[in-house]
């Protein structure tokens, strides 16, 4: 997925070299390329993240089109005010782009983590956020990205990351994709857990219970229509947040929900309940360990319906 | 890209509009109900001299490209800002009479996105610096002359973007970025030297690859002076530390904390009033 994005960087910054790629000592290798072709186009700040997303500011001010980029909870979390006052309140064109979604690495442990950056980047008024699930909605999130006149945050992954949509997939801002069709619950997820969650919905499948999937790529703007439909059609609602369940997707759904009240629902959010992610260890165990594997997802489906279902293999 | 017409180049001038920026504080505050008074005035003689003669600005073009430009990190003396701006046209002087009200363009911080002129919307402190640096390292990559002025507060040297923001600016070799500091030693609370202390402070900035002057900031001719000669050095930031006084002009003010963030009463508004020559048909 970092490759992806890298990739639709390049291309980027060779049409316009006003395009600038801003990272604060992150990145070894993997922007050499970038590096050795559009010299004039790459800044490494340092390793301060507050001082990145201030110059930031300053240059797209002035014109240019800067693609910030570290790790993800540091460059939302640390440098939160100036995410706050020089691009959002002074609505500068500055793109953030960070790395280690959720808990993706697992080995460097939870300061390293983001998974509370949705909870307070979904508050800032004129941000788009984008959480894509594979390479190719990163790459297609990060044209779409340049073309918004305004802050944008792209929560990517890592690298390694899985392919889930098809070559002639459409990304498009804002709005919601359903992977699998169904009737009998929903589930609502977004960033690299969809694998999961796509992953729960076949299991359920196969015992019998038909679950919507729906992937929203776009966390803010958010699609209100695409959650209110499922929650008229199904009735039960299960949002999957690698993140915790407060201020992520689960809270986003809640709050169209409970504004809708009319549409009466199950519900339930699925995600880290008021602690950080636990232990170290692969990426797959980091998953099981913290209660967002496919397993747990279908067992929380299991009790909102009131179902007994058989114990996954 | 033009100057101010006519750009002041005498010291009597250049008083006299200091004098005129620090009645027009003074007003503007005490009729708008609350405002920073101390920390405007001691910022009103450096102001007179950038704006009436160095930044190289022009009122009916607040966005041309190739302007010099100035950002008040130390937001909170606003009202200073808006008495130069509103003096050169960049707004009607009139609006200065709507600070304080509700649905003002003039808020107790500027606003960039209200006023023509205003660079950047502080108040947070620490970040102007930084943002400033933005505007600076654009000019380099772009090939353009404009200047990048900051100003900043002593009290907001304590804040680690600052810091950052000063390492990296000599690292980029930023030698287009001016920063003032006005150096009035005292903050909201008590003296600096209570609280946490910057001294040595040019000897701090030189160690950070600045090339730093120290200046009385209330002395025409040292300012004069002293941005005449900018750049300092090829190749490195600079940094001009104005040793001024907090609340400069006004006796009951100068240099006493409780006086940051205070409204006079009625009788101290005579007083200062006096004191800074207001007369009734000053506006």
């Amino acid at each position: 997925m970092r490759n992806a994005y890298l990739k639709a960087l390049y291309e980027l910054a060779q049409r316009d070299d006003n395009v600038l790629a801003i990272v604060a000592d992150n990145g070894a290798i993997v922007y050499d390329d970038f590096r050795r072709d559009c010299p004039d186009q790459f800044i490494n700040v340092g390793i301060d993240e507050a001082n990145l997303i201030s110059v930031a500011a300053g240059l797209a001010q002035c014109g240019k089109l800067p693609f910030t980029y570290t790790i993800a909870a540091f460059l939302t979390i640390r440098a939160a005010e100036q995410v706050r006052n020089d691009v959002c309140l002074q609505q500068t064109n500055v793109k953030l782009v960070g790395i280690g979604a959720g808990f993706l690495y697992s080995d460097l442990g939870p300061t390293h983590h983001a998974t509370e950056d949705l909870a307070f980047m979904r508050a800032l008024p004129g941000m788009t956020i984008i959480c894509p699930a594979d390479p190719h909605e990163a790459y297609l999130a990060t044209f779409a990205a340049a073309h918004i006149s305004g802050p944008v945050y792209i929560r990517l992954a890592g690298s390694r990351t899985p392919a889930l949509h098809d070559q002639d997939y459409r990304f498009e801002i804002g709005r919601g994709v359903t992977l699998c069709a169904g009737d009998d619950l929903t589930l609502v997820s977004t960033g690299m857990i969809t694998h999961e969650s796509l992953r729960a919905a076949r299991l359920l499948h196969q015992q019998g219970v038909n679950a919507r999937l729906i992937h929203l790529p776009t966390v803010k703007p958010f699609d209100s229509d695409i959650i209110l439909t499922a929650a008229r059609e199904t009735g039960v609602l299960l949002t999957v947040d690698e993140h915790s369940v407060t201020g992520g997707i689960g809270s986003a759904v809640a709050e169209v929900l409970a504004e809708h009240a009319e549409t009466a629902v199950k519900f339930k959010r699925v995600g880290l309940t008021d602690c950080f992610a636990q232990s170290y260890g692969a990426y797959a165990d980091m998953k099981r360990l913290n209660g967002l594997a496919a397993e747990h997802i279908v067992e929380h489906a299991a009790q909102l319906l009131d179902t007994k279902l058989q114990p996954v293999k | 890209m033009n100057t101010i017409n006519p750009q002041l180049t005498t010291e009597s001038d250049l008083a006299g509009k200091a004098e005129h920026l620090r009645r027009v504080i003074f007003k503007t505050i005490c009729d708008g109900g609350g405002g920073h008074i101390p920390s405007c005035l001691s910022i009103a003689d450096v102001l007179a001299v950038l704006y009436y003669h160095t930044l190289h600005i022009d009122p009916a073009q607040p966005d041309d490209p190739a302007r010099d430009r100035f950002i008040l990190s130390k937001g909170h003396a606003g009202v200073a800002l808006y008495a130069v701006l509103a003096d050169l046209g960049f707004f009607e002087s009139k609006l200065l009479a709507t600070y304080g009200q509700a649905d003002t363009l003039l808020g107790g911080h500027p606003d960039m996105h209200k006023l023509p002129g205003v660079e950047a919307s502080t108040g947070a402190l620490g970040h102007g610096l930084a943002f400033g640096m933005g505007h600076a390292l654009a000019a380099k990559l772009d090939g353009n002359d404009y200047r990048t002025f900051v100003l900043l507060g002593d009290g907001e040297c304590q804040e680690g973007s600052v810091w950052e923001a000063a390492l990296f600016a000599a690292q980029q070799r930023l030698d287009n970025l001016v920063a003032i500091i006005d150096y009035n030693k005292l903050q909201a609370l008590d003296r600096l030297d209570n609280i946490v202390a910057l001294e040595p402070l040019a000897e701090k900035w030189t160690a950070f690859g600045w090339h730093v002057r120290q200046i009385d900031g209330h002395d025409i001719s040292q300012l004069l002076d002293t941005f005449d000669k900018l750049p300092f050095a090829d190749g490195r930031p600079n940094l001009i530390v104005a040793h001024t006084v907090k609340g400069h002009g006004i006796s009951y003010m100068k240099n006493v904390p409780i006086w940051h963030y205070r409204l006079p009463n009625p009788d101290e508004m005579q007083t200062g009033q006096a004191e800074l020559q207001t007369t009734a048909a000053e506006h």
